[in-house]
């Protein structure tokens, strides 16, 4: 049963994520491309699990522990790096 | 703490991923709409703090490991992000997806040995399983693809598509291997079997990755770093089903879903099919030899001045060669300039202008362009009929008009900025060289275009100081 209520979330969450995105104008692709980005890094959550969750593996955890640095570059840069774009993006006039 | 209230916070996380996105689709919004995405995130980590997983192994060890993570990835990922130059904005992007996708791939393969080591080792159920395979499979080809994509971009390996006999062949093989390798990761019953299964499913996705950016040249990366974002989505939504965690299939799952619609924007703006994008091994092969007759001619700058000062309507076409010379600021001037001499001036942006989608908008924005200048390409063709001079700048398959009369052409058919529809047009240009495609461009061989060569951002500049000068 949970499976199929996992999937079912999937199934909705695709079909929201093309609604979402289908009339964006091109000029915000590139920060719309980084920001979701910074959100794939959500897999930091799983990271974290994985680093704290496996006592006792020294091997795992050290696995678990590169994913979280990874996610976390990741999250971070990506957040950032859109922030500063979208910050570029001024009206005439806007100072 | 109780399961049922991180779950419930995981809920309030993905509304605030799905306003963010939603937000980052409009320009008034875009800036805030990110910013609420990252509370969505900031709070889902804070709350996996306390999730019994991670509280219930009371060593200060486990919390010691993770500050010290969080706080290692924090200050790379920010120091990358202040550092990055504007014009190396697709690479950054293109790494930090690489990053992603390896740490979904990490986060399977670690849940998948620490059931085999643990006290009490449990093989995983099928779906899991299948779970983690499919992670393993999608988080390396996006980690290597995206290596790959981001050594093109910054130019440490050639931008240019590579393509060796039997090569679809080969892909083809490392392709089916890796299926292979799956259906018995999945079918194995026990560990021995199954580890090594998934250590060579990792290699083989591994080398997946590099296959298949390989024959994809340097024009064609906006479809492909969008594609490898999708990925990686997808990468995190797979590695939720392996810890049977929502807020990760929902987040994941929205980037997979948003990076495809992003993916197919971008081939049907060249009016080509994804699979042509990614198998055709398109601009390997140079020179089509399409004989243009004609010949290029050249102009000064100083005449090239005198015919601006007098034009009421400029257009400028900017290309990936504005960002390799750097010459976004440059061309800010000379468009306020003309402005201040009394012309309109709008800037025209083809959507695969560029290595990443949106390229040229994000160049222009970091010049203080204003983005009412900017034109999306219908609208930018019918300024140009009226247009007295489009300047071209860096910019050439997109304003080839072969790809509107030629029918031979292997950009047939891909909607072009019109730029030949002006009364004149100027060409800055490196050298005589084709285009990414390796297409001779008919543009520069038509009686109105004049070409200016040099370095795109030292032409501007001169013709900054005609102006200044006069």
């Amino acid at each position: 049963m949970e499976i199929i209520l996992l999937l079912f979330i999937f199934t909705l969450a695709a079909f929201l994520g093309f609604e979402l995105i289908s009339k964006v104008p091109s000029q915000l692709h590139t920060p719309l491309m980084s920001g979701s980005n910074a959100i794939s890094g959500i897999t930091i959550v799983g990271a974290m699990i994985s680093t704290a969750g496996t006592e006792g593996s020294m091997t795992a955890t050290v696995i678990g522990l590169c994913a979280l640095v990874l996610a976390a570059i990741n999250v971070v840069g990506g957040y950032m790096v859109t922030d500063r774009m979208l910050a570029m993006f001024k009206k005439k006039g806007d100072k | 703490m109780n399961p049922a209230l991180v779950n419930f916070v995981y809920i309030i996380a993905s509304i605030l991923f799905i306003l963010g996105i939603k937000m980052l689709g409009k320009a008034e919004t875009a800036r805030k709409g990110n910013l609420i995405s990252a509370v969505g995130m900031l709070i889902a980590v804070v709350i996996t703090l306390f999730d019994k997983k991670i509280l219930d192994c009371n060593d200060p060890v486990s919390w010691g490991l993770l500050a010290g993570g969080l706080f290692a990835g924090t200050l790379i990922g920010a120091v990358m992000a202040k550092k990055v130059k504007m014009t190396s904005m697709p690479e950054m992007v293109a790494l930090l997806n690489g990053f992603g996708g390896l740490a979904s791939l990490l986060v399977a393969a670690a849940e998948y040995y620490f059931d085999m080591v643990k006290a009490e080792p449990a093989m995983p159920d099928t779906f899991s399983k299948f779970a983690i395979i499919a992670t393993i499979l999608i988080g390396g080809i996006t980690f290597t693809g995206s290596l790959y994509a981001w050594g093109k971009l910054s130019g440490k390996i050639s931008g240019k598509a590579k393509v060796f006999a039997g090569q679809k062949a080969v892909n083809a093989l490392v392709a089916l291997l890796s299926i292979a390798a799956a259906v018995v990761f999945v079918w194995a019953d026990c560990f021995g079997l199954g580890f090594d299964m998934m250590v060579l499913a990792t290699v083989l996705s591994l080398l997946l990755g590099i296959a298949a950016v390989m024959p994809i040249g340097g024009g064609d990366m906006p479809v492909v770093i969008s594609l490898l974002n999708s990925l990686s989505g997808l990468a995190a939504s797979a590695a939720g089903f392996v810890i049977s965690n929502n807020v990760l299939i929902v987040a994941g799952c929205l980037v997979g879903a948003s990076g495809i619609i992003l993916t197919v924007i971008m081939c049907k703006s060249m009016n080509r099919t994804l699979s042509n994008v990614l198998f055709s091994g398109f601009g390997a092969s140079a020179s089509k030899s399409q004989k243009v007759d004609g010949e290029m001619k050249p102009i000064s700058v100083d005449d090239a001045y005198f015919v601006l000062e007098a034009a009421q309507n400029v257009v400028f076409i900017p290309g990936y060669g504005m960002a390799v010379a750097q010459a976004q600021h440059a061309v800010k001037e000379l468009a306020e300039i003309l402005e201040n001499n009394g012309a309109e001036v709008s800037f025209a942006i083809h959507p695969v202008a560029g290595r990443m989608p949106g390229h040229m908008n994000v160049l222009l924005a970091e010049a203080d362009v204003p983005y009412e200048q900017l034109k999306e390409m219908d609208e930018a063709n019918r300024i140009l009929e009226t247009a007295d001079v489009a300047i071209v700048i860096g910019a050439n398959d997109v304003v080839n008009p072969a790809a509107a009369e030629d029918k031979g052409s292997p950009i047939y058919g891909m909607p072009i900025i019109e730029a030949y529809k002006a009364k004149t047009v100027f060409a800055l240009k490196r050298g005589k060289g084709a285009g990414f495609s390796g297409l001779e461009n008919s543009l520069f061989f038509r009686p109105n275009t004049r070409m200016i060569y040099g370095d795109a951002k030292a032409t501007v500049n001169e013709l900054v100081a005609k102006f200044k000068d006069k």
